[in-house]
């Protein structure tokens, strides 16, 4: 006999941003004199305040977050990524945000580092049905599209992974339809849940975890996440998402977390929480049901999967 | 001598349980355990009853009649590797949920054809002593054990089926195995005469056997 646990996010689970407002007023200036000389290959501490736990759910420990990975430019293996990313050099890095906006700005990731950080712990919920709660820091999707204003014909927002066959080995075969593309509707894409990440427990983005920016959708199955991105593109069509070419009958446009929606060759009733033994229940869009659900009202997510 | 090698290849046939016991609890075994284990029981069933199938044909290429003496220990490694892969399915990977379990068993093809795959090799191994050589009479039991063609085949299917991407070890048994079984079907004196009595002579010329 399975005890559901009840875990819709509380109030205090999200961080207040105004808490970090604040605080960054203070310390920007210290945080972007740390930031000016890192090493991108190593770590370095960002400026946040750490959000409060998420109750039953402990944070899995960074070890495992940087040593069990998809992320197929680097390989097949789960351990690839981490035995290869470390080639990746993340600076320069540039983000090119254009599209249908009326301020089309291409900006350094240096200027994205000087974005209004902030730690959300969430959950994190792979389509493999496994999952991990991991303390990212970012910004707000919505903060960054404000900055380009957004026109009428603006619906879905596309991203675009960075295409380096030379220091992405993975590239250098045609396992997937490269570079890699995601896609959300522009109303998820401004919702308050969307991150872009760039750290995890309080440092900048392991390569391997897909520096050294990316976005967390966390309602989402993980691959909506897409890693090292150098493009976002704003649009009035439904772009294309690389899972969703490469087996269009596995993974939907949405992918949403669904415990009632198998995919077809494996349940999503469950998941094994990384560390855990038991497997527990999935929760439906993994535990943010009420913040989201409304984006899906009326909608058949057996169809929209 | 011929003893004492036979058994250092029995105990060399127990080094991946050994690793993998050793991995596991020093959590070298990636960050979901269960899982791997999963997968590398599924993976070493297979590559020994694909070896047990090599070792036919290989003795006909090169002669070497001793190695037919490691067929039924590398077979029987296989069923053992093939039972903690279905064990790990049970026990590390479903957690015992045999409601899940059911679901997968009539849903999902690929566990059906991975289950088959295991039924078909109980009575295999039931059939691998002498005695019950004899009982069965030599001509039954290798018109039973031609299963052993089957059950990789089986294997290298369920294999394929599940991975989510990289089909390059499925394809690697799979194409692995219709070799095998091709020298098996077509007359394999044929076979041996006419393309490997050139080899074997040359063979035999510079390795002096």
């Amino acid at each position: 006999m399975l005890i559901r646990h009840v875990n819709e996010p509380r109030e205090s689970e999200v961080t207040d941003r105004r808490l970090y407002a604040g605080r960054r007023g203070i310390l920007a200036g210290g945080a972007a004199f740390a930031l000016a000389g890192l090493t991108p290959a190593r770590a370095a501490p960002l400026d946040v305040t750490p959000a409060a736990p998420l109750p039953n759910d402990k944070t899995t420990p960074l070890d495992k977050i940087t040593s069990y990975n998809n992320f197929y430019e680097f390989g097949y293996g789960k351990d690839d990524p981490e035995a290869y990313a470390g080639k990746l050099t993340t600076r320069p890095w540039l983000v090119v945000v254009d599209g249908a906006c009326q301020k089309p700005t291409t900006f350094a990731i240096e200027d994205l580092l000087r974005m209004n950080l902030q730690q959300r712990i969430y959950r994190h919920r792979c389509v493999e049905a496994w999952s991990m709660v991991i303390p990212w820091v970012g910004f707000p999707l919505a903060d960054l599209l404000a900055k380009v204003e957004p026109t009428g014909s603006a619906k879905y927002v596309a991203f675009k992974t960075l295409l380096r066959p030379a220091e992405m080995p993975g590239q250098r075969s045609a396992s997937l339809s490269w570079p890699y593309v995601e896609g959300l509707r522009l109303d998820e894409a401004m919702h308050d849940l969307t991150l872009l990440a760039v750290g995890i427990y309080g440092e900048t983005l392991p390569n391997q975890d897909g520096a050294p920016i990316r976005l967390v959708t966390p309602w989402k199955y993980g691959f909506k996440g897409i890693k090292s991105i150098v493009a976002i593109h704003l649009q009035e069509t439904q772009p294309a998402t690389t899972w969703n070419i490469e087996a269009p009958n596995e993974y939907g446009f949405y992918a949403n977390v669904n415990p009632e929606v198998d995919h077809p060759r494996w349940s999503q009733a469950k998941e094994r929480r990384i560390g855990e033994f038991s497997r527990r229940d999935t929760l439906m869009f993994n535990g943010y049901a009420e913040q989201v659900a409304p984006l899906y009202a009326g909608m058949d997510l057996r169809k929209n999967f | 001598m011929r003893r004492a090698v036979y058994w250092m290849v029995w105990a060399a046939c127990l080094l991946p349980l050994a690793c993998a016991v050793y991995w596991f609890f020093t959590d070298q075994f990636t960050a979901d355990p269960f899982k791997r284990t999963l997968q590398y029981m599924g993976e070493w069933g297979l590559r020994f009853l694909v070896i047990g199938l090599v070792l036919t044909p290989l003795r006909g290429i090169t002669g070497w009649g001793w190695l037919m003496q490691y067929r039924r220990t590398i077979g029987l490694y296989g069923v053992f590797y093939v039972t903690l892969h279905l064990l790990a399915y049970v026990v590390l990977d479903q957690t015992f949920d045999w409601p899940a379990i059911l679901k997968d068993l009539t849903k999902r093809p690929y566990i059906m054809i991975g289950m088959a795959a295991f039924v078909l090799l109980v009575p295999l191994a039931v059939t691998s002593t002498n005695g019950m050589i004899k009982r069965l009479g030599g001509r039954n039991w290798r018109r039973l054990h031609r299963l052993a063609y089957v059950i990789p085949i089986l294997g290298a299917i369920h294999y394929a089926l599940l991975v989510k991407l990289d089909e390059t070890w499925p394809i690697f048994y799979g194409t692995l195995i219709a070799i095998v079984l091709a020298l098996r079907v077509l007359p394999p004196k044929q076979i041996n005469k006419k393309f490997f009595a050139s080899f074997l002579q040359k063979r035999r010329k510079s390795l002096l056997f």
